[in-house]
């Protein structure tokens, strides 16, 4: 079928660069700021709607904006794979909207106007990465997360805030930098182009070290997939206001690594090329040591993000682990955890951030009981924990699931065993936070008197909590769409 | 050719015309006024070159030839190709903004200063299209003069250091170019003509020592390491104006001069010297990223950050591949437009401020939003991201390099990490500040952002950079036919007859 030539994708992008304009010449009216907030996410997730007969029909939208050098064009695409990051993306953004200001108003934040412009040009950037059609725009759109992120992490000013920030752009910068740039180099040059091509562009005739040191090089390169050994930015990217680590550290910028990653084995190095190369046991291996590494050091953690950030690490490599299975199962489990993650951890972070703002505490041991004073809180917390962990009707339950599937599918045991392990580890690092939050008692001389719910943090919390649940019972739209894309 | 007869003499001569005219003038702002309008109209008359251009060939074009000195066979003949095109409108496009740039931040001798820079601006253009040696060499060494003085009479500090500097390094390398000069006259039967000259075969000795002589003279202009010392010197202690010819044009003689004649007139000595060439490029790019991340005064850390830079350029054209030669040519651009702009930025806030040391600063976010928004945008053109003109002009000697040996290409990348880090690193400290220092109570409400004047020159600056980071094939449509042309002379490709290298 010939691709639908329509400029809703590049609109769906461009809405909220745009927004970010009229934010920042707003900065002295902050409701009408705030408005451009909103009025940009809803057009983003419009626009997002408006593709998705098309990609739901089996076609795909794409639009070439122009040519930059021969074979190297800015161009967008959207199909399966991109419309289910681009859904997630944009309609978290609109919740996100709505518990940034409720954070940001709660604690009197200081830079706004600032905040909300960089966020908009977060979500603009990661629509960018899910649309593109080759890895020019990829790359592109990958190197203006990094930067615009930075002002965002480095929020609040501070000693701490500068140190985390710049290990931020370090690591991000770096690796897409010498690795990733490295690898679209050598793709362009053995392969001629550097679009998107289902089945991929490199083959094992082009030779097969040349090739596999291509594909090392991408998934070192793409670092925000949060991989071992580079992952260390993840946990320093935590000094960041709490609304950023949910949806930009749970969501967009860690999503846009591993989307990336997916993207890269789907349609540049392809599936078929990767088994010829037997590199799938390899990288099983390889991220399996992040998954069970990560959840180990989570149990260490007794600040509540920086459990977060490494539980994050883990269920990221959950994702490539998927795609290394190299079979329909797998990849189909890979594609569905990144709305199910997705849902989940943002719950997660907006809980952190709920009761910080509410009771200004971080570190779980000093949570005790809290849940008689932030019921809400407690409940979401609860169901997005059960979601990580991958209890039955939750929605990190359909995704491992389909990855176990396809690990006994391909004959990888290690996956099998890698994923029932972590299954324990998870929950052995979140079922105490709940229980703290329950039976705990606060530490001595500690009360929650003044602790109070704050609406604006705990609606979107309520949202994204039904939500882990609800696509956790009904998994069919996105598991729809993961299979269009094993079954092109 | 073209409706204008002599228009390559006319754009050469008009700011001449100008310093002269100036000489009559006493009333300061008319002087300022004058020295504008002649740079902006020289600006304008360049412009019917680029549009008239015939893309399609190799030839010299715009050629106007008429006999001078006949006894020794030297000729006033002028011609510009595919290469010389981007530098003519280089060298007038900055050439206005020398002038608005000095506008205020010159307070005395104004109109010495201004007659200075229009003579500079002369003796450039006629670097780039002079097609007889000897009148190359001419104005070649009348670039000295006025350099000397804009560094040695406006400049800072040490300006008579730098100064003195400046002229002896660039006059070393002015006289083995001329023994060179000599030698070659005599070599190809007494002629001056450059096209001649590239088509004669010489010697493989005869090259190699040629090709050394002439060498020397332009890695001392680049600068390339190990010449490079002057450079810092030069930069810190010239006025923004100086500063801005000096990254912006100056640098590119040495490697226009490598294009124009070290390659093509001893393509032998140039393929038996590339390895070494390419070696020095490697460390030019990592050394030079290295310095730059250690330095705490901005304009040397810019300074430093050219000799990384130039070394890109130095790389791909000895490559020896199309996109090598296309992105080194490419990037000699990129790099009169980026780093052009960054002593500008860096002039702008050093007239406010009066101090150019990165840790006095931190505030330059919260005080002047637009600046920092110009300086952003520029430091992310000068690390090559993608969209600016700095990531086509990497990525083009990127794939050149991995084609012809892929550790080159490996070596480059860490140069672009390094190139990276110190432009981040700087910028961090300057708009963001993680230690807020005392300055920030000093400055507070003295400080303006930038004004109109400044932001037309910043905002033209930045057009460019888009222009080239998302529309390249333009600019390298210009050069396909001369670099094609240039390969073959290298490659050894028979050369076509010395009379069609010259458009009728």
């Amino acid at each position: 079928m010939e691709p639908v030539i329509s400029l809703l994708p590049v609109f769906a992008i461009a809405v909220s660069g745009v927004a970010a304009f009229f934010i920042m010449f707003t900065k002295k009216n902050p409701n009408l700021r705030e408005f451009w907030s909103f009025a940009a996410a809803f057009i983003k997730l419009g626009l997002v709607i408006a593709i998705t007969p098309t990609i739901l029909a089996g076609n795909t939208m794409e639009y070439t904006l122009f040519t930059v050098l021969p074979g190297i064009e800015l161009k967008f695409r959207v199909d399966a794979l991109g419309l289910i990051f681009a859904t997630t993306a944009s309609f978290l953004w609109i919740i996100a909207t709505v518990y940034s200001i409720g954070y940001m108003r709660s604690l009197n934040e200081h830079a706004q106007t600032r905040y909300f412009a960089c966020f908009a040009v977060a979500l603009f950037s990661a629509i960018g990465v899910a649309f593109s059609a080759n890895l020019f725009t990829l790359y592109l759109f990958y190197e203006i997360l990094s930067i615009m992120t930075y002002p965002l992490v480095a929020h609040n000013e501070d000693k701490a805030a500068f140190d985390g920030a710049r290990k931020y752009l370090v690591y991000l910068v770096a690796t897409a930098k010498v690795f990733l740039l490295g690898a679209v180099v050598m793709t362009y040059m053995v392969s001629g182009t550097l679009d998107f091509v289902p089945g991929g562009i490199l083959n094992a005739e082009m030779g097969s070290g040349l090739v596999i040191l291509i594909y090392i090089l991408f998934i070192l390169g793409l670092a925000k997939n949060g991989i071992m050994p580079l992952h260390n930015w993840l946990p320093s990217a935590m000094v960041a206001p709490t609304p950023v680590s949910g949806l930009l550290h749970a969501v967009a910028v860690v999503k846009v690594g591993v989307f990336s990653v997916v993207r890269v084995m789907l349609d540049t190095v392809g599936i078929d090329t990767m088994a010829a190369l037997g590199v799938g046991l390899p990288t099983v291996y390889f991220v399996s040591v992040t998954i069970i590494a990560a959840s180990i050091i989570a149990l260490t953690k007794d600040d509540l993000k920086a459990r977060l950030a490494y539980s994050t690490v883990s269920q990221l490599s959950y994702i490539v682990l998927g795609m290394a299975l190299l079979t329909p199962k797998g990849l189909t489990g890979a594609m569905m955890h990144i709305p199910n993650h997705a849902v989940s951890k943002i719950t997660l972070f907006f809980c952190a951030g709920s009761i910080y703002v509410s009771a200004h505490l971080k570190k779980i041991s000093l949570i005790g009981g809290i849940s008689k004073k932030m019921p809400w809180t407690a409940a979401a917390f609860t169901i997005g924990s059960f979601s990580m962990i991958g209890v039955p009707a939750f929605a990190g339950f359909t995704s491992k699931w389909y990855m176990a599937v396809g690990a006994v599918e391909q004959g990888y045991d290690v996956a099998l065993y890698v994923l029932l392990a972590s299954t324990v580890l998870n929950a052995a690092y979140f079922l105490p936070v709940v229980f703290t939050m329950y039976f705990g008692t606060p530490p001595e001389g500690q009360n929650y008197d003044d602790v109070k719910e704050r609406p604006m943090v705990v609606a979107p919390i309520v949202v994204t909590a039904i939500l882990t649940v609800v696509i956790g019972i009904f998994p069919d739209y996105f598991i729809g769409l993961a299979e269009r894309m094993v079954w092109r | 050719m073209g409706e204008i007869p002599n228009l390559l003499s006319i754009v050469i001569f008009l700011p001449l015309v100008g310093a002269i005219l100036l000489l009559f003038i006493k009333n300061v702002r008319a002087i300022r006024w004058v020295a504008l309008i002649f740079t902006v109209v020289d600006f304008f008359i360049s412009l019917p070159l680029l549009i008239n251009f015939d893309k399609t060939t190799a030839a010299f074009q715009f050629v106007e030839k008429y006999e001078w000195i006949g006894p020794l066979n030297i000729n006033y003949y002028l011609g510009i190709d595919g290469i010389s095109i981007l530098f003519i409108f280089l060298t007038t496009f900055i050439g206005w903004m020398c002038v608005l740039v000095s506008w205020k931040a010159i307070t005395f001798k104004v109109k010495e200063f201004m007659i200075a820079l229009l003579v500079m601006q002369t003796a450039m253009l006629g670097v780039f299209c002079a097609l007889d040696f000897v009148l190359f060499y001419l104005f070649w060494e009348a670039m000295l003069i006025p350099m000397y003085l804009i560094i040695g009479v406006w400049g800072g500090a040490r300006r008579l250091y730098s100064a003195v500097k400046f002229f002896l390094y660039t006059l070393a390398g002015s006289v083995l170019l001329l023994v060179g000069m000599i030698a070659l006259y005599y070599a190809a039967e007494g002629t001056f003509e450059i096209p001649l000259l590239m088509i004669h075969k010489y010697s493989f000795t005869f090259q190699i020592w040629c090709f050394i002589a002439f060498f020397i003279a332009f890695a001392i202009k680049v600068p390339m390491f190990p010449f490079h010392t002057w450079l810092p010197d030069a930069h810190v202690n010239a006025p923004t104006a100086g500063s801005v010819i000096l990254a912006g044009i100056l640098l590119k003689m040495g490697t226009y001069g490598l294009i124009r004649f070290s390659i093509p007139m001893f393509p032998d000595a140039a393929q038996y010297f590339a390895f070494p060439i390419i070696v020095l490029s490697l460390i030019a790019i990592v050394y030079g990223g290295l310095l730059a991340l250690a330095q705490t005064d901005m304009k040397k850390l810019v300074a430093y950050s050219s000799v990384s830079h130039m070394g890109f350029v130095t790389i791909g054209l000895f490559l020896f591949n199309k996109n090598g030669i296309e992105g080194g040519i490419l990037q000699m651009f990129n790099h009169g437009i980026t780093t052009s702009a960054l002593f500008v930025l860096i002039g702008l806030i050093y007239e406010r401020t009066h101090t150019r040391e990165i840790k006095n600063y931190g505030w330059v976010l919260k005080m002047m939003p637009w600046y920092a928004m110009f300086f952003f945008i520029f430091t992310l053109a000068s690390l090559g991201f993608p969209s600016t003109n700095g990531f086509i002009g990497e990525i083009l000697v990127l794939f050149g390099a991995y084609a012809v040996n892929q550790w080159f290409l490996l070596w480059l990348l860490v140069g672009i990490v390094i190139g990276a880090a110190y432009m981040l690193y700087m910028a961090e400290r300057m708009l963001f500040g993680s230690n807020l220092s005392g300055t920030y109570e000093q400055f507070k409400g003295k400080i303006t952002d930038i004004n109109l004047r400044e932001a037309l020159v910043l905002v033209c600056l930045a057009i460019m950079v888009f222009l080239v980071g998302l529309q390249p094939m333009p600019f390298l449509d210009f050069m396909h036919e001369s670099v094609q042309h240039l390969m073959n002379q290298v490659n050894g490709v028979d050369v076509v007859a010395a009379t069609s290298l010259i458009a009728h």
